[in-house]
């Protein structure tokens, strides 16, 4: 099956248009030591027989999951899905002609200015790829706005965004430097003193942590504020709902990950990063912006905008690569913002930290369970066993239940410790059904 | 209803969309340094008033679905529904990126990696890179891994003159210097001037092909011999393979490094703008350096191997967009190999027929023949009439059609250009269409300039002021309640 309309007739009228006699004579510039025979491929399938495939792949029953550390099971309302499904949405490209791509350029307004909303923050892009580049650009960004040479990550930062960012730096001599967390695991306060050096170009914060832990913000931000240092905060936008902004605290630049905003976990992809900073720095931005203007008539209307930043104007001077986003990704946060409104938006975050909290107190109340961290929490925890935190959650999965992330596949010292995530749409029951598979080990 | 308003300037306080059912208090409370008192300012508006306003934005927007759209370089041909479909099931769209669970996930991504390998001619792939510029990324990365390995320390990316401004914003990304390579009059790489350019300090030349005037650089041997004789690397962006899919393959023009679009060669839909998907093929020497994890097949399983010490690390949070990959394996399953042979030679069919139909009404700064995509130029207009490429793309607006990139390649490339890519799943009266549309226009230009300088007429908004929205920028709607 092809979708090519052409029938034997198209082509030879075609052709005869063209001058030629075959198809394989537009191929003649292809030299012939280049030209194959055929594919090393199958023949091709109907639609009937490639649904069957998928589903002989999919046709398996799914866990109950307490999976989080960065990408998170939460409620996405029917109306995000439909919206995004609409053709003229997702079959549309990026808006060069804004006449004409007005529907998609209002739609990433809206997502900028809820990004504003959330974080607290002046401005924000169009959107990144996802949250651990975002982080990356971040630490770019601040190198351009300070020439500094040396940046403060969090040992709790997400290990794979701590990766993301030492791959996006090779190209420039920048220096990581590592900051462990303390007892509380909140970062250690007194190292990252110890650490801020007047050549530090950005302290970087995750909040909550990968650990779930919530970092004070305000301390932080006392310290980096009155620096040329930037402050960098990478938040989960969920917990945003209740708990204050980085942009109450002085952050320059906050980024994170749009996947808990209504985008499905689909195995860590597509998901959307977004990013905000201060209106003095919005010529140092990375990625598309679009802007509110009028047309000829005096109109209102949107179009992309600042392009002089960007790599199709400025080529090898510009401040990102990046060109395609994700869009579509932002369109279904911007609805799902839209659609929950600020009560909704109360609700969830409520949800999270009450359900998360319960789960938190009748799991550490089993035999041999303590919470590794005394820092406060919004909806995920770490949970410290007798034994390997593999032996554990392999038991559990023979339950059909995913009870959490083994810390030892990222911090040889947590080997007993379990990440653990309760988000609103973990209930009663499943909280239940989790204590009572883990009582029966 | 009022269309142009925005979602924040809809509904009215207290009224609502979504609720969730109420907490049970766990009797612990959130830390008041921590806590949020001022809820942000998000939309309070009904379930039908949203819908109703995002309807109404999608219809402001031309899309595949609804109009031609022949913008050259993107290839934005049909997006199939059976993808769509795949793409949700639940299984798929429900299944967390560190589950223990994730075989199907693993088999869909193995399986793609061979459909790319036996496509590209490459040794293996990583799916990581979430768009075809973050693909350059990675690539170049590699590139510079190697040449790392090796103990040699080049400083030096070539990139042609009409190459796409995501390679040389790349290479400089990388930490590399950026050399341009002039083009012939027939579009291709002037290997006369890559000779001079080739020194030792260079660690590779970037080159897409067809290029980006749609001709195929016949040269392509002898420039890779002469390139690795320098001791550099050929990067292959990937964004025109739909050229050629099936009837050649990067790998054995000498290519060492590709980027593949899938949003573009494996249809997965473009959305406005992404997600796209840029998975990087590798030969075998440069294995060792893809981002990490791999995934393995051991006997029927498939694993995740985070164990390569000579990686460049990664630089997606997790393994990329996977749900563009599951729609392009789809794609590519339901095409098979004979089917993608014939989406290149319609879509090479489809271009070659408006060329040789719209030779005589426009000029064509690049002789040799198109292959997917062509390059005009409303030079001719612009010297008679005073008319650019601007008004010519405006002005196919009011026919219904999505105008071609323009401007790209660039004015000092060549003047005033159009770069119209049809794809292969445009039917035969479409194309007469567009080129009757054209045709008519190439008219107007004469007749009554006018006409393409005020256009497009029938729009939402019409030309809009892009000088003002840099110069006093507006990026965000407030409220005017505090």
């Amino acid at each position: 099956m092809n979708y090519t309309p052409h029938t034997e007739r198209d082509i030879q009228h075609m052709l005869n248009a063209i001058g030629v006699a075959s198809t394989d004579e537009l191929f003649a510039p292809v030299p012939e030591s280049l030209r194959l025979n055929a594919l090393n491929l199958p023949p091709g399938i109907s639609e009937m027989e490639a649904t069957a495939f998928v589903h002989s792949l999919t046709d398996r029953e799914t866990s109950l999951s307490f999976l989080g550390g960065g990408a998170y099971d939460h409620f996405s309302p029917s109306v995000v899905d439909a919206i995004i499904s609409r053709g003229e949405f997702f079959t549309a490209y990026t808006p060069y002609q804004p006449e004409v791509s007005q529907g998609t350029l209002r739609a990433i307004f809206e997502f900028q200015s809820m990004i504003c909303e959330l974080t607290n923050m002046e401005v924000a892009n169009a959107s990144m790829y996802d949250g651990a580049s975002a982080l990356a650009e971040a630490v770019l960004m601040a190198v351009r706005l300070n020439n500094h040479t040396r940046v403060l990550l969090p040992r709790s930062l997400h290990p794979f965004y701590r990766r993301v960012v030492a791959t996006y730096v090779r190209g420039i001599d920048l220096e990581l430097v590592d900051i462990p967390w303390s007892d509380s695991g909140t970062l250690d306060i007194a190292i990252l003193k110890r650490e801020l050096t007047d050549n530090t170009a950005a302290v970087v914060v995750q909040n909550p942590n990968f650990l779930g832990v919530l970092e004070s913000l305000d301390e932080i931000g006392d310290l980096v504020n009155n620096t040329r240092t930037a402050f960098i905060a990478c938040v989960n936008p969920i917990s945003l709902s209740a708990i204050r902004p980085p942009g109450d605290f002085g952050a320059d630049i906050v980024i994170g990950d749009g996947q808990p905003l209504g985008l499905p976990l689909s195995y860590g992809g597509p998901y959307v990063g977004f990013f905000a900073s201060r209106d003095a720095h919005v010529r140092k931005m990375p990625g598309r912006i679009c802007g509110e203007t009028t047309d000829v008539d005096g109109k209102r209307g949107f179009v992309l905008t600042l392009q002089t930043r960007e790599q199709h104007i400025r080529r090898e001077r510009a401040t990102s690569n990046i060109c395609t986003n994700q869009t579509l990704c932002a369109t279904a946060a911007t609805v799902y913002l839209s659609s929950i409104g600020p009560q909704g938006f109360r609700e969830v975050g409520e949800l999270n930290w009450h359900q998360s909290h319960r789960a938190l107190q009748a799991l550490t109340a089993l035999d041999g369970v303590r919470q590794k961290f005394s820092g406060p929490i919004f909806n995920e925890f770490v949970l410290e066993i007798d034994r390997k935190a593999s032996d554990v959650l392999t038991a559990l999965q023979h339950r059909g239940i995913e009870a959490g992330i083994d810390l030892g596949r990222f911090y040889p010292t947590l080997e007993n410790c379990i990440l653990t995530c309760v988000t609103e749409k973990r209930t009663d029951a499943d909280i239940d059904r989790l204590i009572d598979a883990w009582r029966a080990l | 209803m009022n269309r142009d308003k925005l979602i924040f300037e809809r509904g009215a306080s207290g009224r609502r969309c979504v609720a969730f059912p109420a907490a049970v208090d766990s009797g612990t409370a959130i830390p008041e340094t921590m806590r949020r008192d001022v809820p942000p300012n998000l939309p309070e508006v009904s379930e039908l008033e949203l819908v109703r306003h995002y309807t109404a934005l999608s219809q402001m927007n031309f899309s595949i679905d609804t109009h031609f759209y022949p913008l050259g370089s993107c290839t934005m041909k049909y997006n199939p529904r059976v993808h769509e479909k795949a793409a949700r099931i639940p299984q798929i769209a429900g299944l967390h990126p560190l589950s223990e669970n994730a075989q199907p996930a693993l088999q869909i991504l193995w399986e793609m990696e061979q459909v790319l390998k036996a496509v590209s001619g490459m040794d293996g792939f990583t799916f990581q890179p979430t768009a075809g510029a973050q693909g350059e990324f990675v690539g170049i990365s590699l590139i510079a891994a190697y040449h790392r390995a090796q103990g040699n320390a080049k400083k030096v990316v070539l990139i042609p003159d009409s190459a796409h401004g995501t390679n040389p914003a790349t290479a400089a990304i990388c930490g590399y210097a950026v050399q341009a390579i002039k083009s012939t009059e027939r579009g291709t790489v002037d290997v006369e001037d890559l000779k001079a350019h080739l020194t030792e300090e260079v660690a590779g030349l970037m080159l897409t092909n067809p290029n980006t005037f749609g001709v195929f650089e016949d040269e392509i041997e002898d420039i890779a011999a002469l390139v690795h004789d320098a001791g550099g690397l050929l990067y292959y962006d990937g964004a025109n393979l739909n050229a050629f899919l099936g009837q050649c393959r990067p790998g054995d023009m000498g290519f060492d490094v590709v980027h593949i679009n899938l949003h573009k060669t494996f249809t997965t839909p473009h959305g406005g703008g992404g997600p796209g998907s840029g998975p990087v093929g590798v030969k075998q020497a440069l294995l060792p350096f893809l981002p990490l994890p791999v995934v393995l097949k051991e006997g029927n399983a498939f694993k995740l191997d985070f164990d390569r010490p000579e990686s460049i690390g990664k630089v997606s949070s997790f393994y990329g967009n996977f749900g563009m990959v599951i729609r392009a394996l789809v794609y590519a399953k339901m095409l098979g190999a004979e089917g993608m042979r014939r989406t290149s030679e319609m879509a090479v069919l489809n271009a070659n027929y408006i060329a040789a139909k719209l030779d005589p009404h426009y000029d064509r700064p690049k002789n040799a023949q198109p292959m997917h995509e062509m390059v005009f130029s409303a030079s001719r207009q612009k010297k008679a009439n005073g008319i650019t490429a601007t008004d010519i793309a405006k002005r196919l607006i009011d026919y219904g059609v999505h105008p071609p990139t323009i401007y790209f390649p660039l004015p000092n490339v060549a003047p005033e250009t159009m770069l119209i890519e049809p794809t292969e799943t445009e039917s035969l009266e479409q194309v007469d269409d567009f080129v009757e549309a054209m045709i008519q226009i190439a008219k107007e230009a004469e007749e009554n300039p006018d006409l393409l300088k005020e256009a497009p007429h029938a729009t939402p908004v019409r030309r809009l002021d892009e000088a003002t929205a840099a110069r006093k920028p507006i990026l965000r709607f407030k409220t005017n309640n505090p």
